[in-house]
């Protein structure tokens, strides 16, 4: 099951499946090491639709809510 | 080889290995976007002098950004490229590796930060990357200066690589290829360092911690700016300053003129340094007396701050409420640099990415940030009337940054973007780099102001020489007196304060004001227009249009509050 960043529970990990949003968008967090068949993992997430922390390879990141939320993920088992 | 390129992703270190390469003294920090401007120097290679070139970190060629697109621009300029990496974040690095590498300019790698793959269980065989891709790569650590000598050594090993134009796609693969048969990853336990950084960027921890860090940072900052006013500046003045100054003046004759401009006013036959006003007493007395130490303090609690690695897990905390206002939780690192001197902050204002941002984040930090030199006089003059009223002051510039950035973020036609920033690893800061910043931005402060708080000393004395403080203060009176409450001599202060802020305040003192006026007065500097150092790189900044429409909002928030705290207070 597919579910976006921002309903991965802090803690937990996933292997990146989708990026959905414009092209601008997917450019700047690809650079950034965000992309499909990554195993990205959730460090924080903050009050009120904040910013959502997360670990992938050796980065952290911190990136806003809505663009969390464009980010789908296959936890698995 | 005449131009030497530093390249890479941003928080890879460019700044310190530039710093090794030329020996120049620049900002080196533990966080995206120190670099904001291209900073040049020259190193020594045999007989050559090449002009090496930091360029402010990029992820890609492909413009998505004004700072990549400058990059962009640069390298067509380059005759080498040092592509800066990050060691222990391989994969990600070489995707600018691999671009780069496909513009047919020679390259030369520096497998930087190599000192930290050893704590996080990461082993790269150097070697076989540099088979790989066919150009020398070294292992360095720029903050040690670790592989510097070799890197320089091998500059001249680089060539282009003929290759062709390869797809995302294909670089991606070719990337995992590379990491897999280079990179060994070992199982390690998190540091206590590595455990410290899960807590302050939790939620609910990571606000204790905040509001503990902020706390402790003004603590010291005020503890040891009085402390230093106390046991060195003051006595310093006193019993070495002062006497040399009586003696000048009385060799000058009491009212000269020349002694009017140069000693100032005498107290009771003795030299009262924030209310003389001559070039020689409190012209030196504000920058170095009184400012000068909280400079010192501040600079070296942020110095510290910075280095550690703290700033950018500020900036994810408060980011939801810094979207209240119209920017986003990065914001506050120009805002916090803003506190040392208004201009860094405003050069920073860079790193922020839309015009939208950028005109708020300048328009706040100018009406409701007062520089480290403004608050050390306001602590001064106000303190010394009381705790409470120092909280007015800056309560009401407080509260004046929320309703404007609320207001600005209504009004403003677009949304404000979404933080999207790296959070680099918290580091041990090192002692001797971070007296070296806080010596550089000291030196800085003195180079810049002195001459500036000279010239304003003189330039009041020739304004009332010439009478027209007088002149102007009567045009001015019924905003001054009817509006704000203060003295019609107050205008020398405000046409003072467009030189500089802190000789401003100081301008207040010999007023004789109640408490009352020294708190609005106070207030009303700091709100109502940038000091002329900071508006010239506004100006740069924001364009002449956007920076004239600042100054608007600017002036009437400074007549609305000196107005309200003529009738609260």
């Amino acid at each position: 099951m597919l579910i976006d960043l921002t309903q991965l529970k802090p803690g937990e990990a996933g292997i990146i499946k989708e990026l959905r949003g414009g092209f601008g968008f997917t450019k700047r967090i690809y650079n950034m090491g965000i992309r499909e068949g990554k195993l990205i993992k959730k460090v924080s997430s903050h009050f009120w639709r904040g910013p959502q922390t997360i670990e992938i390879d050796n980065a952290r990141i911190a990136i806003g809510f809505g663009m969390a939320g464009k980010i789908f993920i296959e936890v698995n088992g | 080889m005449k131009k030497i390129l530093l390249m890479g992703n941003p928080n890879v270190g460019k700044s310190a290995i530039f710093s090794r390469l030329t020996g120049a003294r620049i900002i080196v920090s533990n966080y995206p976007g120190t670099t904001v401007e291209f900073t040049q120097g020259k190193m020594k290679i045999g007989d050559e002098r090449p002009i090496v070139i930091d360029v402010p970190g990029t992820y890609t060629f492909e413009p998505s950004s004004k700072a990549e697109e400058v990059a962009v621009k640069m390298l067509t300029e380059g005759d080498l490229v040092i592509n800066v990496v990050n060691s222990t974040n391989l994969e990600r690095n070489l995707y600018l590796t691999l671009e780069l590498l496909e513009k047919n300019v020679p390259v030369v790698i520096a497998l930087n930060m190599w000192d930290e793959t050893k704590h996080q269980g990461i082993n790269i065989d150097a070697r076989k990357l540099e088979k790989e891709l066919g150009v020398p790569v070294i292992p360095t650590c720029g903050l040690t200066g670790e592989g510097i000598k070799e890197l320089i050594s091998r500059l001249r090993e680089a060539k282009p690589i003929i290759s062709g134009i390869s797809s995302d796609t294909d670089k991606w693969k070719r990337i995992g290829e590379i990491v897999e048969s280079v990179q060994k990853l070992t199982h390690h336990h998190h540091t206590l360092l590595q455990r410290l950084e899960d807590v302050s960027i939790q939620p609910a921890s990571g606000l204790l911690i905040a509001a503990t860090v902020i706390y402790g940072a003004f603590w010291v900052i005020r503890t040891l700016g009085e402390g230093l006013i106390a046991r060195v500046f003051e006595p310093l003045f006193q019993n070495i300053w002062a006497p040399l100054m009586l003696k000048l003046g009385g060799l000058l004759g009491e009212d000269t003129f020349l002694h009017d401009v140069l000693i100032g006013k005498l107290t009771d036959g003795s030299i009262d340094f924030t209310m003389a006003f001559g070039v020689l007493t409190t012209g030196f007395f504000v920058p170095i007396g009184m400012v000068l130490p909280y400079i010192i303090s501040f600079y070296l609690v942020l110095g510290l701050l910075e280095d550690f690695g703290y700033l950018p897990r500020l900036a994810v905390l408060v980011d939801n409420f810094m979207h209240h206002l119209g920017l986003h939780g990065f914001a506050i690192i120009p805002l916090m640099l803003g506190i040392g001197c208004n201009v860094p902050g405003a050069l920073a204002i860079r790193i922020l990415e839309e015009r939208r941002e950028k005109f708020i984040a300048a328009t706040l930090m100018a009406v409701s940030v007062p520089c480290m030199a403004q608050i050390a006089m306001i602590i001064g003059l106000v303190g010394e009337r009381g705790g409470q009223y120092l909280g007015i002051v800056f309560g009401t510039l407080f509260a004046l940054f929320i309703i404007k950035g609320i207001i600005m973020n209504k009004l403003l036609k677009g949304a404000s973007p979404e933080i999207l920033v790296e959070i680099p690893p918290y580091r041990i800061p090192q002692f001797s780099a971070v007296l070296k910043k806080l010596w550089m931005r000291s030196a800085w402060f003195l180079k810049e102001a002195v001459p500036y708080v000279l010239l304003g000393v003189l330039f009041v004395n020739i304004l009332y020489a010439l009478n027209i403080i007088d002149f102007l203060s009567k045009i001015f009176s019924p905003i001054l007196t009817g509006l704000w409450g203060l003295p019609k001599e107050a205008i020398s202060a405000l046409i003072i304060g467009f030189l500089r802020k802190d000789v401003a305040v100081g301008m207040l003192g010999p007023l004789n004001l109640t408490t009352k006026q020294l708190v609005i007065g106070s207030t009303v500097l700091a709100v109502y227009f940038p000091c002329i150092a900071t508006f010239v790189v506004l100006v740069k900044e924001l364009g002449i249009k956007d920076m004239l429409k600042s100054a608007a909002i600017m002036m009437f928030a400074a007549l609305v509050v000196g107005t309200l705290l003529n009738i609260i207070l």
